[in-house]
């Protein structure tokens, strides 16, 4: 018997897939239009007479290109906490995974729990504390707290448990090797793939995060895409020709993460967020 | 694994510990003790305020607060929407990804995902113009075949359009996670079943849907998570309509009561009093998954 394909399943399964794209494909459309064609043309079909051009010009202009400085903070945000995110989990990680020590249980039981407070209980006093020390309304004031990520060190620990063989340690400690540069030579070059999939969560995760940056920025040309989008809606909710810009501003906000989102898509270890992971 | 004494692991581990400690033990410390003071008029005539130890008073006026009351019951009602459609999606495609027979797989797979990579706020202002009358191609669509157009910011109806947003942004992700899952349990397990004749469907409750709860226990602890801490889809979608006010959500009333009243006191005992229920919550959700599968006899 051949195996056909299923119609219904596959149905549904696509359906889900439309579901998915349908809005993103609306933003396309919708970023071909101008103000007015925003308005009086059907929204689910683009238009050709020039309208994203023109949005991309008035996008350009505005705050005198304030948009994409908005985009390289996010860039900025995301990328820095990011890596800086893996470096300190990474080690953390290992060193929970690998040695016992004194305390160990008492540290990895505090950072499980850090998983559970919401980001607002921290805000408020993390914006107090970092108004102490002269931060609030700073680069720092959203990329430090960012770095600490309990979920991420967590990762780091049943990826370094899983995939990096004791054996190989014992066998550079004979040859006299230092345990941070077992780390170095050792450990990271096998937790690489769980790396990466550490540093795309955290990345999207800042890219993504709104609330920390809406509490701890005034100033416009610092904010990320988040912010500074919602707060063009908010000047725009009153003058519906600021739509067009918001519109075209979310497309171009999506277009590089969605590319590495699916350019990195093959070394996600997604086994590695369910919980279990074989080397 | 070394048992030898070595300062190594320490070392390894203080810049984390370090940061953990001053971003969120210390925060942790600080919003209770914030939730415990208040500003008062210390003597008479001079009115110096001081910072002065009250007590529960922030916390008996945060449980008296209806504002954050009636933004409690919106987020249930919203949760109520947002959390099954989340996980029984996500569930039901992970499943159809991995059934026998099925085409498409992987663009659907990699379609269904892509929504998890766009921002909160970007996913809302999308979703927001899709269903703003002035711009709505669903509106439009209706009204070609001689429709009213729905009312998407409806009194009832604006729980499923917030709902919504979140489940498109995040069946995606839960999707994967339970597919990955999936496909690490031994095709043994169910292999005899089949050729027994027994349905896909039935293979999938009997045998597929109980060995994944420990992955279905991870999600659906994350979703709740997520539905205690809406913020970002309420608080985009409100420049376009009326419905949606300043304290809709408990982060929202939270935020208005420590950013905007500037009580920052009560605003610490209101999220003192959100980390508590998510912790509960959290808690109360891994037991009940510990002790269904308990009982269903490990």
């Amino acid at each position: 018997m051949r195996a056909r394909t299923k119609i219904v399943p596959t149905l549904i399964l696509a359906l889900g897939g439309v579901y998915a794209i349908l809005p993103l494909l609306w933003v396309i459309f919708a970023s071909t239009k101008s103000s007015e064609e925003l308005f009086t043309t059907f929204s689910g079909w683009p238009s050709f007479n020039g309208g994203f051009t023109g949005n991309l010009a008035a996008l350009n202009a505005y705050g005198d290109g304030r948009f994409w400085w908005w985009m390289l903070n996010s860039l900025i945000y995301a990328g820095g906490g990011a890596f800086l995110t893996v470096v300190v989990s990474a080690a953390c990680g290992y060193a929970l995974a690998k040695y016992r020590f004194a305390g160990q249980r008492l540290i990895f039981g505090a950072l499980l729990a850090g998983v559970l407070v919401p980001q607002i209980t921290l805000a408020i006093p993390q914006y107090l504390l970092l108004s102490e020390m002269n931060l609030v309304g700073t680069y720092w004031s959203v990329i430090l707290p960012s770095i600490i990520s309990p979920y991420s060190i967590y990762l780091c620990r049943i990826y370094a448990e899983a995939a990096v063989p004791d054996e190989v340690l014992e066998a550079g400690r004979v040859d006299g090797a230092g345990e941070f540069r077992l780390l170095w030579s050792v450990g990271v070059p096998i937790m690489t793939p769980g790396l990466v999939t550490v540093f795309l969560l955290q990345f999207i995760g800042i890219w993504n995060n709104f609330l920390l940056p809406y509490i701890m920025l005034a100033n416009d040309d610092l904010f990320p895409l988040t912010v500074g989008l919602f707060s063009l809606l908010n000047r725009g909710a009153s003058q519906p020709a600021l739509y067009t810009l918001v519109i075209t501003g979310s497309l171009l906000s999506i277009i590089p993460i969605v590319a590495l989102f699916l350019f990195l898509q093959r070394f996600w270890r997604l086994d590695l967020v369910a919980g279990s992971v074989k080397g | 694994m070394s048992g030898k004494r070595t300062r190594a692991p320490y070392l390894m581990a203080a810049p984390a510990l370090i940061l953990f400690v001053v971003f969120i033990l210390v925060p942790i410390g600080y919003a209770v003790w914030l939730s415990l003071h208040n500003m008062r008029v210390r003597g008479s005539g001079l009115g110096i305020r001081t910072e002065v130890f009250v007590g529960l008073e922030n916390y008996l006026e945060a449980i008296q607060d209806s504002a954050l009351y009636e933004a409690a019951q919106r987020m249930l009602a919203y949760g109520l929407v947002m959390v099954p459609a989340t996980m029984g999606l996500a569930l039901l495609f992970a499943l159809l990804l991995d059934a026998p027979r099925v085409g498409g797989k992987r663009a659907s797979r990699v379609t269904i995902f892509l929504p998890y990579a766009v921002p909160g706020v970007i996913a809302s202002l999308l979703w927001g113009f899709i269903y703003l009358p002035a711009v709505s191609p669903i509106g439009a669509a209706f009204e070609a075949i001689g429709l009213d157009a729905p009312d998407f910011f409806g009194d009832v109806s604006i729980f499923f359009s917030v709902a919504n947003i979140a489940v498109w942004g995040s069946v995606g992700f839960n999707m994967v996670v339970l597919y990955t899952q999936l496909r690490a349990i031994p095709k043994e397990l169910y292999e005899a079943a089949r050729l027994d004749g027994a349905s896909e469907w039935r293979i999938a409750l009997g045998v597929k849907v109980p060995l994944l709860r420990p992955a279905l226990t991870m999600t659906s602890v994350f979703t709740l998570i997520g539905m205690l801490q809406v913020f970002s889809e309420p608080a985009t979608l409100r420049p376009m309509t009326n419905t949606i006010t300043q304290d809709w959500v408990p982060l929202m009333r939270i935020y208005q009561q420590a950013f905007i009243d500037n009580d920052i006191y009560l605003g610490a005992a209101s999220s003192v009093l959100l980390a508590g229920a998510t912790v509960l919550l959290s808690l109360g959700a891994l037991g009940v998954f510990r002790a269904r599968s308990t009982r269903s006899g490990r």
